[in-house]
């Protein structure tokens, strides 16, 4: 969650209407730009297709048409880097090595609640290895207090947060420099467990209201929210007292209470970067979502110019919504830098990667469904409470609030502050968790009303895709065998299971590309935007291939370098949303310069001309081509280039909601099998039947499901960021005892896209990353639910959470 | 990590002389690197013993199987000997850790590795093990934790080749200085926290381990061995079952049971091995030793879901064992 115009609603809570942000765009004079009338696919492939108009600015490329009828778009495309990656010649942060680097380590606490009375950095600063040492006013990631701003240094609020950092010549040397820094604490009585914070008497985290300081990085929840003890909010939507009405016209309702647990992003490549501070300009190797959003929080920081400050991101290994800004390890790092006079590297270890860097925060909710015989929803509520340790956006209203069609929905979200480590934005902020609830109690519900799950969804959720994505999947998984809940013999019991995901249709206008076609035929596309791991590399080597007649390898992808033009933050699932319809309007610019300068030399005028096959050549005589090579020679000019802007989205008559007009959707189905002996639960196979608009590359979106999927199976089963309650230190900050699904958790994974038409930009093209991992969890759950006829209403669904529900069960049928 | 000094030996005598108080052997390296890494352990000097010559052995000799300690998982999982007679240590290798730390990781290493309990391995905690007044787990995150023989320190021994060597009566030669050999039975050379509250085991300083003698089982015997994480792959075991049974037709004429990441050594189950010999072997005399094995578990506060769990495993594994047969 990058743009400030995409953060605050749909990552804790979606308003009801989802916001297709509008970025502050400079407005050129008054004069509206020129619009043309152009006609475009509508629907979705397969099931049915319809042209419908739209008004468009003059500017942008023409309509593209669906994916069978094109050369390069929608077809399985390798990572254009991908041998670079696995060969080992990509260079990520951790690779850069600049002549006379010194290495940073930070100094971080070990209690989880002080005030810091002094710190002696006196033996530290004897080592003969040591260079430079820089402590932080206040922790840039957590809330703060109005008060507490004058303070020297940082409240202490949890152990292992971040105070400040060294550097030495080795990273063996400032390990050991960090470790001789002696801070003297006044400890405070402290809290970590959620239920224990929102008591009265429990001991308070924030004197005063205290809100997320809002960086680039997103996370955080809503501004100016009442604070009560540790608990703020409640965050309600919708109108209590019609929901309570409208619950009395129920035929049936349920009621079911669930618990989610904090889980940390664990990207294999940790937060971090390299600084190197010189007097007239910083240049800066980060590990980031958003070039810009570094760029601009360190100019903020160091009082630089934008122009002053360049950062670099070639490779990236891996975010899930933690990396943006430049966070406190990047502003230690410049400071070092600039102290040293050397370049920096600072990356985190694994254990502060865990602590200090953000995680997906845990939700207690409460939910209640009622509904009518036929299954028409009459009335939804959700009270959610949340820890998001130090900060703040633990909601989880999100698919309670947008997923059904619901005349009554009423949702509190509250976060409960406890002395842990701030959440940040995780991969479909508030969704895993909202639809581990949601999606929970529609399937109770459909037993209740004696309805199949997937009928009951027919009836209640408008979105066409989900439909449609329901019926493949129910196909593919064999959801006609489906047995009813615990009918296995035997203790190993198999069951199959649905949930739905709702995500948003996000863009950030302000994405910019520039792109450049030059004489000896080389094609350059050339934008700030950061290929974070997902492949949007590869995807604008698509469009800019497609619009030229070429193939992706012949287009050289200039990205992650805030010296390009202006480009998204990856966050929110807005990449491909945003820069996509940029490059094709660039590249059908340059093309149309491109044309200008070659027609000349095949005796025709420019718009007579086709570029399809990597050959130039007249629509209406074929033969008479040539090659785009010998086609660029021609060229009177060294260079063509054409810059790129995205346009606001085309107008249509759907609304925000209608259809499911407003969202992506997402269905996923699971099968597994829970021996009930030992309480282990193995996912056999998934499906999952996603839709993101127009898909550019099958082959990266099939690739992000399948991850997405995996982090879900990891989210219901294994992780769990565990803290001590008797000293607030988290005990599991390693990947061995903090868990994660590996190769043998693995199942088989169905990855299915429907391509789904809207007529909103010159590519239609949506984001996946998010959509993908927001239904996994719930799905399990229920596939468990069937297997062996037990509600599990917590994660991870651990062998011991798992034997108590069955002798829970056995108690109560006993 | 400290800085240390490295000493490669080339023999066992010469490993002997270069160990001091302030030293640690190295043998595969995997268990010392972690804990140096979280400042646990800072021995001035490692003696590396990986090179030494003539300690990987797998010989079947005169009824006893003799094992080199620096035999790696990797070689004990693959080997055709010990999967014949001996599956349970063959499977024990098999299922620890990843195949590069099995690579790696040696059998001497895996018998003397230190416990995996949380507490010990961070140095924030000043633990009973490390020679603190507490042990944080019995108020604190428990749910790894011993079942049995938890009340000074609730550890659960590491070690899944030690519950199969257990099983199978395996001994130990171990040798001290001037060439002192003595031999031990493995089962008491690991001992309890009442026994010594710092250390897993009786090994004396200097001395290594330099055999690992298994008694060949009879041949109708079965070697079983089974382990239970939340994860198939890189887990550390919730629970673990190491057996070997020896059956007339469907009754057990004899029993060695041992329950790992139960206790903190590899926990010997008298009271079954007692309740199902001479009983032929079924649903209900399976069922009614798994409960006996239970009956003196002393659960904390967030593992007792480790009694349902080892009584389901040990019905299972017994009636296995008769399948078998």
């Amino acid at each position: 969650m990058a743009e400030k115009t995409t953060t605050e609603a749909p990552a804790a809570a979606p308003t009801e209407k989802p916001p297709v942000p509008q970025a502050a765009l400079p407005k050129n004079g008054a004069e509206k730009p020129k619009t043309d009338t152009q006609t475009y696919p509508v629907g979705i492939a397969g099931v049915k297709i319809e042209e419908e108009e739209r008004k468009v600015p003059a500017t942008e490329a023409p309509p593209l048409p669906i994916n069978e009828k094109l050369a390069v778009i929608g077809k399985p495309t390798p990572r254009v880097d991908g041998r670079a990656k696995v060969t080992g010649a990509a260079k990520y942060s951790a690779d850069i090595n600049l002549p006379g680097m010194l290495f940073a380590k930070l100094i971080t606490s070990t209690v989880p609640h002080a005030i810091i009375k002094s710190i002696d950095t006196s033996a530290a600063e004897k080592h003969p290895a040591f260079r430079a040492i820089h402590m932080l006013d206040r922790d840039r990631s957590a809330a703060q207090t109005e008060e507490e701003k004058k303070d020297n240094w940082p409240r202490v609020r949890y152990v292992g947060q971040p105070l400040g950092a060294v550097c030495a010549p080795t990273q063996a040397h400032a390990d050991d420099i960090a470790r001789l820094v002696k801070i003297t604490y006044e400890q405070k009585p402290f809290v970590v467990d959620p239920d224990k914070a929102k008591e009265p008497n429990a001991p308070i985290i924030f004197q005063g209201n205290a809100e997320q300081a809002g960086t680039a990085g997103g996370g955080g929840g809503p501004k100016d929210v009442k604070q009560n003890g540790n608990v703020r909010g409640p965050v309600a939507k919708g109108e209590a007292d019609k929901a309570e009405i409208a619950f009395n016209s129920a035929d049936v309702t349920v009621e079911l209470d669930f618990r989610t647990q904090v889980q940390t992003h664990c990207a294999l490549e940790t937060h971090g970067l390299v600084a190197d501070w010189k007097p007239d300009m910083l240049t800066v190797w980060a590990s980031t979502q958003g070039t810009s959003s570094v760029r601009d929080e360190l100019a903020a920081v160091f009082n630089l110019k934008k122009s002053q400050v360049r950062v670099i991101t070639e490779y990236m290994g891996g975010g899930f919504g933690a990396k943006f800004g430049a966070g406190n390890y990047g502003v230690l790092a410049t400071h070092l830098s600039k102290k040293a006079n050397a370049p920096v590297r600072l990356m985190l270890d694994r254990r502060e990667e865990h602590l200090c860097v953000g995680n997906r925060p845990s939700s207690i909710q409460k939910l209640k469904i009622g509904a009518k015989k036929d299954g028409t929803l009459v009335a939804m509520r959700l009270q959610s409470y949340g820890t998001a340790g130090v900060g703040t956006g633990a909601g989880a209203s999100g698919p309670t609030q947008n997923l059904y069609t619901c005349p009554a929905i009423y949702t509190e979200d509250s976060d409960v502050f406890t002395n842990a480590g701030p959440s940040s934005a995780f991969r479909a902020p508030g969704h895993p968790q909202g639809a581990f609830s949601l999606e929970q109690g529609i399937d109770s519900l459909a037993e209740k009303l004696k309805m199949d799950p997937l009928a009951l969804r027919d009836k209640i959720d408008d979105s066409e895709a989900r439909r449609e994505e329901r019926r493949i999947g129910a196909e593919r998984i064999g959801w006609k065998d489906r047995k009813p809940a615990g009918s296995d013999a035997g203790p190993i019991k198999r069951g199959i299971g649905v949930a739905q995901a709702i995500w948003y249709r996000i863009m950030n206008r302000d994405s910019h590309c520039d792109v450049r076609i030059t004489q000896d035929g080389s094609v350059e596309f050339l934008s700030g935007v950061q290929d974070i791991g997902t492949g949007i590399r590869t995807a604008l080597a698509q469009i800019v291939a497609e619009t030229l007649g070429l193939k992706p390898t012949d287009i050289t992808v200039k990205i992650g370098d805030t010296n390009y033009p202006q480009g998204p933050n990856s966050g929110g699932s807005v990449t491909t949303n945003s820069i996509s319809p940029v490059a094709r309007n660039a590249a059908w610019a340059a093309r149309e310069q491109f044309l200008g300068q070659v027609a000349p030399a095949l005796g025709v005028s420019a718009d007579e001309l086709e570029m399809a096959d990597g050959r130039v050549f007249p629509k209406n005589n074929p033969n008479q081509s040539l090659t785009f090579k010998q086609a660029a020679k021609k060229m009177k000019v060294e260079q063509v280039a054409a810059r790129g802007d995205r346009s606001d989205d085309y107008e249509s008559k759907k609304g925000p909601r209608g259809k499911g007009a407003g969202g992506l959707g997402g269905v996923q189905f699971c099968q597994v099998a829970v021996d009930t002996s030992t309480g282990h639960i193995k996912v056999e196979k998934v499906v999952a039947v996603h839709d993101c608009g127009r898909p550019i590359n099958p082959m990266g979106v099939k690739s992000q499901v399948n991850g997405g999927v995996i982090q879900g199976i990891s989210y219901a089963l294994f992780e769990n960021r565990i803290l001590d309650r008797n000293t607030g230190v988290m005990v599991n900050t390693n990947l061995e005892q903090y868990k994660i699904a590996g190769s043998r958790e693995m199942p088989e994974i169905d990855a299915q896209l429907i391509e789904q038409y809207w007529g909103k930009s010159s590519t239609d093209a949506a984001g996946i990353g998010e959509p993908a991992t927001v239904a996994t969890a719930a799905c399990v759950a229920n596939a468990v639910y069937n297997a062996i006829g037990v509600r599990i209403t917590q994660i991870p669904m651990t062998p011991a959470v798992v034997l108590e529900a069955l002798a829970s069960k056995q108690k109560a049928s006993a | 990590m400290n800085n240390f000094e490295w000493a490669d030996a080339k023999s066992i005598d010469e490993a002997q002389s270069l160990m001091t108080d302030a030293s640690a052997y190295k043998a595969g390296g995997v268990d010392l690197l972690d804990l140096m890494k979280e400042h646990i352990a800072a021995p001035k000097r490692i003696v590396n013993i990986r090179n030494l010559q003539g300690f990987d052995q797998i010989k079947e000799d005169g009824g006893v199987l003799h094992l080199g300690p620096l035999l790696t998982l990797a070689q004990i999982a693959d080997d055709k000997t010990i999967r014949s007679k001996w599956s349970a240590i063959a499977d024990a290798a098999a299922n620890a850790a990843t195949p590069q730390i099995r690579n790696m990781a040696t059998l001497g290493g895996n018998l003397l590795q230190r416990p995996r309990c949380w507490y010990f391995r961070n140095e924030l905690f000043p633990c009973r093990k490390k020679g603190g007044e507490i042990c944080y787990a019995q108020q604190g995150e428990n749910q790894y934790h011993a079942i049995f023989n938890n009340q000074l320190c609730a550890i659960v021994h590491p070690s899944a080749l030690a519950c199969a060597l257990v099983a199978h009566g395996a001994k130990l030669e171990l040798s001290g200085a001037k060439n002192q050999k003595r031999e031990v039975l493995l089962e008491e050379f690991l001992t309890l926290p009442s026994v010594d509250l710092h250390r897993e085991n009786s090994i004396q300083s200097g001395e290594l381990i330099t055999d690992i003698r298994v008694p060949t089982p009879r041949a109708d015997a079965k070697s079983i061995y089974i382990k239970q994480g939340e994860k198939e792959s890189f887990d550390w075991p919730i629970a673990e079952i190491a057996m070997v049974l020896t059956m007339d037709g469907e009754t057990c004429k004899s029993a060695s049971i041992v329950l790992g990441a139960a206790a903190p050594v590899p926990h010997r189950a008298t009271e079954a091995e007692q309740a199902i010999t001479g009983k032929k072997v079924d649903e209900q005399s399976a069922g009614a030793a798994a409960k006996a094995a239970l009956a003196t578990a002393t659960p904390l506060a967030l593992n007792g879901y480790k009694l349902a769990l080892f009584e389901n495993l040990l019905t299972r594994t017994l009636l296995q064992a008769k399948g078998n047969a």
